[in-house]
């Protein structure tokens, strides 16, 4: 891993205002980038379970896919998201959560990215999501 | 909040009593009959592009999940305990720069264990939506 494209990625999410909302972070190890989503009360969305929000899941899921297409592309502006589909499968806890994704299909124009969620264990995953993003070559 | 989170009006229990509602600033517009209209004002640090100064679509995530689960409750008229099982959104077009989003949801199928919604964002003109979104939610999961 180079540390331009390192550099380019931290870079790219910490000026984004709501990441640092979300207090999201990235660790990488060679070329396998780990997201971590801290706890934090604010991303609280069931207090009875208690929970997180499914949205936070799902936003963080989308900020995971968009961090590893800037890794693959450091050179290329933010990819726009174009759908998303987020499957829950266990309630998030109040805990951090970790996130990993596949870029399945970069094409010229569209990407399909694959993100994987989870907790306590990589097998027991919380949450997964299918995006397809649009890549944009204008600078 | 004299109320505890069972006790409290729906309103409340859909905005100051779940951290998250709260902390991105969702206010309920209008409840009933199957349908649920929640929004979230711009601000600052929800920024998702900064270049442009346009809402992240991660906030419009959450008010579009939030939003569906309020509708659930508008089909039974009743606080109901749901799961989400799916949610697929299509993001038609960025948000205007500095403007908040509306999310108006719509429960049109329950059956005895799935609650079936779709749901439409727009932030000025409910006629140029920004997104739309389809979701699928387990009814009383825990029982």
């Amino acid at each position: 891993m180079d540390a331009i494209a390192i550099q380019s990625l931290d870079a790219f999410l910490q000026r984004v205002p709501y990441v640092r909302y979300l207090g999201m972070r990235v660790e990488l190890a060679g070329d396998e980038m780990t997201a971590v989503l801290p706890f934090a009360d604010h991303l609280i969305g069931n207090p009875v379970l208690p929970a997180l929000h499914g949205g936070v899941i799902g936003a963080f899921l989308e900020m995971t896919a968009l961090a590893q297409l800037a890794l693959a592309q450091p050179a290329r502006r933010v990819p726009k998201t174009i759908d998303i589909t987020i499957e829950y499968l266990r309630p998030a806890r109040p805990q951090e959560t970790y996130a990993r994704a596949i870029l399945r299909k970069v094409g010229r124009r569209v990407a399909n990215v694959q993100v994987e969620a989870w907790q306590d264990s990589r097998s027991s995953p919380v949450a997964g999501m299918t995006g397809h993003f649009l890549l944009r070559t204008d600078r | 909040m004299a109320d505890s989170y069972d006790t409290a009006p729906l309103a409340a229990r859909m905005t100051e009593f779940v951290p998250h509602a709260a902390g991105v600033g969702m206010t309920l517009v209008s409840v009933g009959d199957g349908r649920g209209v929640m929004r979230v004002e711009w601000r600052e640090d929800l920024v998702g592009d900064p270049d442009t100064g346009v809402i992240a679509s991660g906030v419009v995530t959450a008010l579009i999940d939030h939003t569906c689960g309020l509708a659930i409750n508008a089909v039974f008229d009743a606080p109901s305990p749901i799961a989400t099982l799916d949610l697929r959104i299509d993001y038609l077009r960025p948000a205007a720069p500095r403007t908040g989003v509306t999310c108006e949801a719509f429960g049109y199928k329950t059956t005895r264990s799935i609650g079936f919604v779709r749901a439409e964002a727009w932030d000025v003109d409910k006629g140029d939506l920004i997104a739309t979104a389809q979701a699928a939610f387990m009814l009383n999961p825990r029982s």
